[in-house]
């Protein structure tokens, strides 16, 4: 299966993605959970967002060294990404997928870019800190501003409105009404 | 502490093991756990499950290279012990441990996740009121063993207080809890089944089924992971055959007009570690 190589900041070579494609992603990313998100609405977006790739993430960083830094679950920031998008961010990389208001909102706009859940140490061994945004929030809140070297991604969401997290759901409720129905 | 209760060899010694066995459950998945994580990839027919196990292995490569935690999300650590009839159980034994979890807070290093329920104030050293939670069992030894619980996973737990007729349910009830859980758990999961006791016991026992070795299950256990497995979530909920690893099932005794049952759902990193402390 053929590996897509993508860099920040991104362009609209993402909009020729399609879900379920495998890629790498490298160049500076920002993470951002709940806390982030609506300190970016009250005071702004710290970072220039246009073509920028937002990581839902609470890592683990001590003495500027990334100790960990898996992806969170990226549905609690369902409600709280379309002003990122609004201006410009191409990419949401989290875990478990996002719901259809983001699904339409990335729709000529963006993806979303699936990190397999807790693989901490492998994202730390493909990230370099490189800086920091809103450190009052805390060290899983703030900002992180974080130098991906090839990150192993797939495409949960492109900007056609493929989604696979919601096919796969789909097809796992109609496999559990035939099974229990 | 209190030195009239435990000396303080015995007082550091809890301190040193406590923070043992966490540094070992967050860096090194049970040999059980990473063997199922094995088996699953070579099983897998869909190409981009293979490839999310393969991320999930690489990453425990890693981990143990660099001496990292597998996952972020340290978790809230959950403790049992087992205490012979010679170690008294006291208060300064359970600071002791308390003591441990701050050390390792700083030492492996863990994320501080312990926060006031309401104002959400975070203590810091991932203790607090009630936290942990510690079990305690007679035993021949001083053991702890610890499972460090991540909440991704821990919010799609569920429970049911079904009636004595609708026995025929458990594996709807099982399955349905994965079903509105999908990818969100970080699957491939162990389902830890709780069946029986009373409302809280119920709970109980499906968090110590995740104590349990997932190399083995019986017919039963089986029955239950084909079905689950079934609803095709697959890794992450990215689709395949892999949903959940193992379902393990605890039992116990129940009023005759109910039937407790119980999920709590563990990610795929399955963390847990005992040490024992020399006496």
């Amino acid at each position: 299966m053929k590996v897509i190589a993508l860099h920040t900041p991104l362009g609209e070579e993402v909009l020729t993605l399609c879900a379920g494609d495998r890629v790498t992603l490298s160049g500076l990313v920002y993470t951002a959970r709940d806390e982030a998100h609506l300190m970016m609405e009250e005071r702004g977006i710290p970072f220039d967002p246009r073509g920028a790739a937002i990581y839902h993430c609470g890592p683990i960083i001590i003495n500027g060294k990334v100790v960990a830094a898996g992806p969170t679950t990226s549905a609690r920031m369902n409600n709280l990404s379309g002003p990122l998008l609004d201006h410009g961010v191409r990419a949401l990389i989290g875990k478990g997928g996002m719901g259809l208001t983001v699904r339409e909102q990335l729709r000529g706009r963006g993806v979303y870019l699936a990190f397999t859940g807790g693989c901490a140490a492998l994202a730390a061994s493909r990230m370099k800190h490189q800086g920091v945004f809103y450190e009052e929030l805390g060290m899983a809140e703030a900002v992180w501003v974080l130098e991906f070297d090839k990150l192993p991604l797939v495409v949960g969401i492109d900007s056609m409105g493929n989604d696979i997290f919601h096919d796969v759901s789909c097809k796992a409720k109609l496999q559990f009404e035939s099974l229990f129905k | 502490m209190n030195t009239r209760e435990i000396d303080q060899a015995l007082y550091s010694n809890i301190v040193r093991a406590t923070n043992d066995a966490i540094r070992q459950a967050q860096i090194f998945l049970p040999p059980d756990v990473k063997s199922a994580i094995v088996k699953a990839m070579e099983r897998e027919t869909s190409p981009v499950a293979k490839g999310e196990l393969r991320n999930i292995l690489d990453n425990l490569s890693r981990a143990e290279e660099l001496g990292l935690p597998i996952c972020q999300d340290t978790g809230v650590p959950v403790v049992y012990l087992t205490i012979p009839s010679s170690v008294p159980y006291c208060n300064a034994l359970l600071d002791a441990i308390r003591e441990g979890i701050r050390k390792a807070t700083s030492d492996v290093p863990l994320r501080p996740n312990v926060v006031d329920p309401i104002s959400r104030e975070n203590t810091h050293d991932n203790t607090g009121a009630g936290i942990p939670s510690i079990d305690v069992t007679p035993g021949s030894q001083l053991t702890i063993t610890v499972l460090p619980k991540g909440a991704g996973a821990e919010n799609m737990s569920r429970i049911a207080m079904l009636l004595p007729s609708e026995k025929a349910c458990i594996p709807e009830f099982v399955a349905e809890t994965m079903l509105i859980a999908g990818g969100r758990p970080c699957p491939p999961v162990i389902l830890g089944v709780g069946i029986g006791g009373n409302f809280d016991q119920v709970a109980s026992l499906a968090k110590e089924a995740l104590l349990l070795p997932v190399d083995t299950m019986d017919p039963f256990e089986q029955e239950l992971c084909d079905t689950v497995n079934k609803l095709g979530i697959g890794p992450m909920g990215l689709g395949g055959d892999t949903t959940a690893l193992a379902v393990k099932v605890k039992r116990a005794s129940c009023h005759t007009a109910s039937l407790p049952v119980a999920v709590n759902v563990q990610c795929w990193a399955s963390r847990r570690a005992t040490v024992v402390v020399p006496l």
